[in-house]
């Protein structure tokens, strides 16, 4: 697991081995259980994710907080605004 | 933004002189200068934060073999995932995908395809269980292996995620598709619908 900065993570959605659009899809229905404030980790092997979660992010306002790899598993953390 | 016209001098006088007139105009210009491109940017930023065509995607799925059926609903999916507002409009063989079952059954023909990523000699593809052996292929061998979603998962993620669904009904009639043997949740429209919606949409992909 990536070791982050990020103290409490509220809900984790495993898109390990999902590819496009699946993380996006995953992370999008994930999101809308999350109230304001909380925050989610989203685990990908997908690299095409990196851009793709960057650009979610920035389409949808909330807040892509850390990014971090580690043995080719990408953790994002998001936080909802 | 707080700005403030600079201050003319007062003038009871009913003409300007030509050296307060010369003033006042350098002074108005240095103004508008220095402010207009800032007021204008913010504007326009403001303008288009409201712009509701910035949150649609109009996409239209004209195709009805395997490879074609992906890009409109990995794009449809994806842009529904960042909260756009999206419909799909399937017209001619698109709506193959519609059908029930129709998704599982649509196929990859090798024979003039030299894209495949197996080439197959044309006099090779045209030999009758080709096309289903290239379709088997194009399934377990390349999206299989990569886990790809398949056409059936992406529909259900797309309307899971509000994707709209419009089938053409000249199409429909031309290709003696009757409605009750597509899908549920689709809605038949013709092409004013669509571009009723397009015209709102600052993404619109004919595929």
């Amino acid at each position: 697991m990536a070791t982050s900065q990020i103290g409490k993570v509220d809900t984790v959605v495993d898109a390990k081995g999902q590819v496009c659009p699946m993380p996006i899809v995953m992370l999008a229905k994930a999101f809308k259980d999350l109230a304001v404030g909380q925050i989610l980790m989203l685990l990908a092997t997908d690299a095409g994710a990196k851009k793709d979660v960057a650009a979610w992010a920035e389409k949808t306002g909330n807040l892509l907080l850390e990014t971090s790899e580690e043995g080719g598993v990408l953790a994002f953390y998001l936080q909802k605004v | 933004m707080a700005t403030q016209i600079p201050s003319v001098p007062d003038t009871t006088a009913n003409a300007l002189s030509p050296d307060i007139e010369e003033m006042i105009r350098t002074r108005v210009d240095a103004f508008v200068h220095e402010h207009m491109q800032q007021l204008v940017s913010e504007q326009v930023a403001a303008a288009m934060k409201r712009d509701p065509a910035r949150s649609k995607v109009a996409i239209i799925a004209s195709k009805g073999t395997l490879d074609m059926a992906y890009p409109p609903l990995i794009l449809a999916s994806a842009a529904a995932a960042m909260g756009e507002e999206v419909t799909i409009f399937f017209t001619f063989y698109g709506l193959n995908i519609l059908k029930k079952g129709g998704a599982r059954h649509l196929q990859v023909a090798p024979i003039a395809n030299p894209a495949m990523p197996v080439s197959i000699p044309n006099i090779v593809g045209m030999l009758p269980g080709m096309t289903p052996l290239a379709t088997w292929m194009m399934k377990s061998q390349f999206f299989g292996k990569h886990q790809v979603a398949t056409i059936d998962e992406l529909l259900q993620q797309c309307r899971d995620l509000g994707v709209k669904f419009i089938a053409c009904q000249m199409t429909l009639d031309v290709m003696g598709i009757k409605p009750e043997e597509l899908i549920d949740d689709v809605e038949i429209g013709g092409a004013a619908t669509f571009i009723d919606f397009a015209n709102e949409a600052h993404v619109t992909l004919f595929i």
